[in-house]
């Protein structure tokens, strides 16, 4: 049927279809997400103004004033350490302990492969419910982490109901969920390595240390600063674990960006002071995607050029 | 890495050891507790030795859970169906907007397609409230607030990158020759890419898929904003049932297995793809 049609239809149409195809194929995608774009411009503006849903006769430009206050607003600085520090912490520890276990699943056995798919499940949970499954393992009365901890001596460890180990607990649910992303990613690095300079490696007897530092690791580099950044990218704008954890207390030990721009938003109903503070989440997280879009397409190109 | 002394072996083993219970515990210890009444939950030392019971499941399914203080309606059936519904209609239109789109970067170098391509692909890495907050309102205004329609529309941030850029690199994969042959032979473009470029990247297409209904499925902020108690998935109903009923352990624990089962099952299934959706295209597994 379409071989007649287009017979008929001649070569003009083809050629008008060809430079307008394109665009036509990709407009409807492109379309959904144009409309959800304009939320973002209002957020901008919204972070320019005085509004409060439960003063909205007192709506006004107040220009920067939302980012000013934020020098003296210990709130803000709280917010910023607790960001950095859960983003920092969750990454370098899932990076090493991602790494390792790469390393340790290295070798292509069956054992290691069963290994490698099982490890898969937390990545696949959703966090909100893992955080949940962690809850249940905490809980003072009859959590079996809580049990665990009394019998290594800790009476009365509080988890997450502690504003000094709250940090510590969505932190563990973070590094269980989100270990296996960075394992995974650098066990395909691992494996897509050439063999020849480890083989000649062993040829010469180079101590083992020595090839991890100098060839495994700067070879391994591309995957690793992908994984990081993909990882430090979604780790900066946690939201789901720690709300559905401690919806940012115990007080304000975890109101990270956007659980504290949530809570401004829908408690406080400071829409201002929510809105400025995800514009610097995005500033940041801008910054981030830029660096991290490069290595991310090197990696790419890659990938296709070995297809 | 060949000799490896005897003394390596095990402590290799040990580690492995600790890294899949740590992994594998928290599964393990919820999927027996869910089948357990709150008595054995609440023995200390814990035990697992217990009589297996399915009246968690029993509850959860009819709804009607039978406590003391009387008899408590649970709406979670409808959370579970929420998520199916949001997720499966999500990913259609996704792959129907999607996958076209994804063809027309991979064959087409037109103008200003690299620039569309990343601004879809800037979607994933934004913070998320930065866009539903002002959104609350304007749905609001449209009349979309808690609509399947409006969830689905924005469930497309979720699902639409992340298709493009997969399927993108999967028709990069093939090679035009064979599209352009079938062109030369008086085909229509669109004869070419249902019959040839489709079937060649049917594969890729429908790991996907998959990989953006289990995203689909463990999103959690969208509807915990903009839907209310009847639209929510499980994601957002198991948190409201906790705080609701939060001393009815046993049935909680039913109800995470139930909400994390298919994401698991199809991980499982789709498990080869998975590192390379993962990293939206850049690594192969």
């Amino acid at each position: 049927m379409a071989s007649v049609t287009q017979s008929g239809a001649g070569t003009r149409g083809f050629r008008i279809s060809k430079r307008v195809l394109p665009y036509v194929l990709s407009l409807p995608a492109l379309l959904v997400c144009i409309g959800i774009l304009i939320p973002f411009f209002s957020a901008v503006i919204y972070s320019f103004q005085r509004y409060r849903l439960s003063q909205p006769w007192a709506r006004q430009f107040n220009w920067g004033e939302n980012y000013l206050n934020f020098f003296t607003d210990s709130g803000f600085w709280n917010t910023l350490r607790v960001s950095l520090l859960y983003a920092g912490t969750t990454v370098i520890l899932e990076l090493l302990l991602g790494l390792g276990i790469a390393l340790l699943l290295q070798r292509r056995s069956t054992v290691n492969n069963f290994i490698s798919i099982m490890l898969l499940l937390p990545l696949m949970t959703a966090p909100a419910l893992a955080a949940l499954m962690w809850k249940l393992m905490t809980n003072p009365g009859f959590g079996i982490l809580s049990y665990f901890a009394s019998l290594i001596g800790l009476e009365n460890f509080r988890w997450a109901s502690s504003p000094d180990t709250a940090l510590l607990t969505v932190v563990l649910v973070d590094i269980w969920v989100y270990t296996p992303f960075i394992m995974i990613l650098l066990l395909a690095g691992l494996r897509s390595l050439p063999t020849q300079p480890f083989e000649a490696a062993a040829l010469d007897g180079v101590p083992r240390t020595f090839v991890f530092f100098r060839i495994t690791l700067p070879m391994l580099t591309p995957y690793i600063l992908t994984a990081t950044l993909f990882r430090l990218l979604d780790s900066i704008q946690q939201f789901d674990i720690i709300y559905a954890m401690t919806q940012g207390g115990p007080g304000d030990t975890l109101t990270v960006f956007q659980v504290e721009a949530y809570l401004n938003f829908f408690q406080s109903t400071n829409v201002g002071r929510s809105a400025a503070l995800l514009i610097i989440l995005w500033a940041i997280t801008y910054t981030l995607s830029n660096v991290f879009i490069k290595n991310w397409l090197r990696l790419r190109e890659r990938a296709r050029g070995e297809a | 890495m060949e000799a490896m002394s005897p003394l390596e072996r095990i402590l290799r083993g040990i580690a492995l050891t600790l890294v899949v219970i740590f992994f594998m515990f928290p599964i393990v210890w919820i999927l027996l507790m869910s089948f357990q009444t709150n008595e054995t939950i609440l023995r200390i030392p814990p035990s697992v030795v217990f009589t297996p019971t399915l009246d968690n499941y029993a509850a959860l399914i009819t709804g009607k859970l039978q406590t003391a203080a009387g008899t408590l309606d649970i709406a979670f059936m409808r959370n579970l169906g929420n998520s199916v519904f949001l997720s499966v209609v999500s990913v259609a239109v996704a792959l129907l907007l999607g996958v076209p789109a994804a063809y027309a970067f991979a064959r087409h170098k037109f103008r200003g397609s690299e620039d569309i391509a990343f601004t879809l692909l800037s979607f994933r890495f934004a913070p998320p409230l930065l866009v539903l907050l002002p959104l609350t309102q304007y749905f609001q205004w449209l009349g979309l607030s808690n609509t399947y329609f409006g969830l689905i529309w924005v469930y497309q941030l979720i699902c639409l990158p992340l298709i493009l850029w997969i399927v993108r690199g999967y028709f990069e994969d093939i090679s035009a020759d064979v599209e352009y042959a079938y062109r030369i032979a008086g085909h229509s473009w669109f004869a070419t890419f249902r019959k040839i470029a489709l079937p060649l990247a049917g594969p890729g297409i429908a790991a996907a898929g998959l990989l953006a209904f289990i995203f689909a499925w463990n999103n959690f902020v969208f509807a915990l904003v903009l839907a209310s108690a009847d639209k929510q998935p499980v994601t957002v109903g198991a948190l409201a049932f906790v705080t609701a009923s939060g001393i009815q352990y046993g049935q909680i624990a039913a109800a995470i297995v139930l909400s994390i089962t298919p994401t698991l099952a199809l991980a499982l299934y789709a498990q080869r793809y998975l590192v390379e959706g993962l990293s939206l295209g850049a690594v192969k597994g």
